[in-house]
């Protein structure tokens, strides 16, 4: 067997229950991402999709079941999640960039705190990085002076600091102008041709036709369909799917 | 007129310069025991939280004279407790800032906290997601946030220290209400002076810092 059959998967839940008091948002969901997919998680607004994202670094603790990061459970709160969690890159919906450090300080701050790494050499990184995104030029400005597009580049690339073996995005383009979409996607399509392993929960279906190995469609909760772009965009099997697109597609 | 402001009786200055001492030091005391309280105040450990919340409630709600008198009749002459100095003068000028710190540190706590409430959530999920430890969000994250929102609460408090500090005059330690104290007395003929003296006193040792601290919290200001 080669080695990509023998490696664990990046992410494994098992039968995952998460419970917001009386509302069940994760119904015995049941998920593998092998390394170097891309999943695009789609569902109505409600359907859990980002609660998902969130569990798998234990921003949302769950009620029950497993969730496994590259073969390893994830550990209770404490200094092993942390550890975990600087593995796992994150990119928010509404960019979550320290808001009293410029953008430089910003990529290199996990880096130097968190990896150890001196400050001339996560410079350097992070300057690389910022030229990736296409932002270098606005290394020494603070966030709330950058548009939302360059601040969610800027977010990338603070989460890509890190070397993350597996990058999550929670909407990362729903809080986006339009015209300013296509800059954040074309650098997670990018991410995706250089074989990054990443869960994209999002509304871009142009994203998802185009970057994605794979479709997990939810709602209320439950996984309803997981199929290749192509299948599930041309001929989705289940009622609600046929619904959701039926909505979105028209337009 | 003024005769009564006789140098060589009366230490005006010396007495104002004990009270920005004991403002100064005190200040320092508690933003730094303030800031250990409210980390302990938000912290995931329920016995540390217990703690602070616990030291928050009684402290803050003691009248201030208390906690000064015990601090040298309890502390000192009761347990035998002994800070920094040799004199019975130093003691108490020492023990009336450990009382000053213990108090007002109460306050800057509270007005922390709600500094770190303007904090956004993400701000903090984003640090975890780094993997940034509770004490690393809290200190390279939150907190450095939230001090910048609360700088203008903040002089309100130290405003408040200043003034508390005169308290200290019922342990003895010779700052300026303690002067006021004795010069009401002895020149009863030019009370109204007297009170008006000192009371300009405070007036010149608060409103700049007011209106330093003003501009420093706008200075600041976190933008988002």
């Amino acid at each position: 067997m080669t080695e990509a059959n023998t490696a664990p998967p990046m992410i494994r839940m098992v039968e995952v229950d998460k419970y917001f008091g009386p509302l069940h948002v994760l119904k015995n969901i049941t998920l593998e991402v092998p390394r170097g997919q891309v999943v695009v998680v789609l569902g109505p607004s409600g359907s859990g999709k980002s609660t998902l994202c969130r569990a798998i670094n234990r921003l949302e603790p769950i009620n029950s079941g497993v969730i496994e990061v590259d073969g390893k459970p994830l550990p209770a709160e404490g200094r092993e999640l942390a550890g975990l969690r600087a593995d796992v890159g994150m990119v928010f919906q509404s960019f979550n960039l320290f808001a009293h450090k410029t953008i430089v300080d910003n990529v290199m701050l996990a880096p130097i705190k968190v990896r150890k790494m001196a400050k001339s050499d996560a410079r350097r990184t992070a300057m690389e990085l910022l030229e990736r995104v296409g932002i270098a030029n606005q290394a020494e400005k603070y966030p709330a002076q950058l548009s939302g597009g360059q601040q969610q580049r800027a977010a990338i690339a603070r989460a890509l600091a890190m070397k993350p073996k597996v990058m999550l995005f929670d909407e990362p383009t729903s809080a986006l102008d339009p015209e300013m979409i296509n800059e954040v996607l074309d650098v997670m399509t990018t991410l995706a041709e250089e074989g990054m392993t990443m869960l994209v929960v999002t509304h871009e279906m142009g994203f998802a036709r185009n970057a994605a190995n794979r479709v997990v469609f939810m709602s209320d909760g439950d996984i309803v369909e997981d199929a290749t772009p192509q299948e599930f965009f041309t001929a989705p099997k289940s009622a609600r799917a046929k619904d959701f697109l039926s909505k979105i597609l028209t337009h | 007129m003024f005769d009564f402001l006789d140098p060589q009786e009366y230490d005006l200055l010396g007495a104002f310069w004990v009270t920005v001492q004991l403002t100064v030091y005190s200040a320092i005391g508690s933003l730094i025991w303030g800031t250990i309280l409210v980390g302990m105040r938000v912290s995931p450990v329920p016995m540390m939280r217990g703690f602070a919340s616990a030291y928050i409630t009684l402290v803050r709600n003691t009248p201030l004279t208390v906690i000064i008198v015990a601090c040298s009749l309890v502390l000192k002459d009761t347990l035998g407790f002994t800070i920094a100095g040799e004199t019975v003068e130093d003691q108490n000028f020492w023990l009336a800032i450990l009382g000053f710190v213990a108090y007002t540190s109460t306050f800057v706590c509270e007005s922390l906290r709600a500094g770190i409430n303007t904090v956004p959530v993400g701000q903090a999920e984003a640090a975890r997601a780094l993997g940034l430890g509770f004490n690393q969000v809290l200190g390279i994250v939150v907190l450095p946030q939230a001090f910048r929102s609360v700088v203008a609460p903040l002089s309100s408090v130290l405003i408040a220290l200043t003034k508390n500090t005169t308290v200290a005059s019922a342990i003895g330690v010779a700052e300026a209400a303690w002067l006021m104290k004795e010069m009401t007395e002895n020149e009863s003929d030019a009370i109204l002076l007297v009170f008006a003296i000192f009371a300009l006193g405070f007036v010149v040792l608060t409103l700049p810092t007011g209106l330093l601290l003003g501009w420093v919290s706008r200075k600041v200001a976190v933008k988002r």
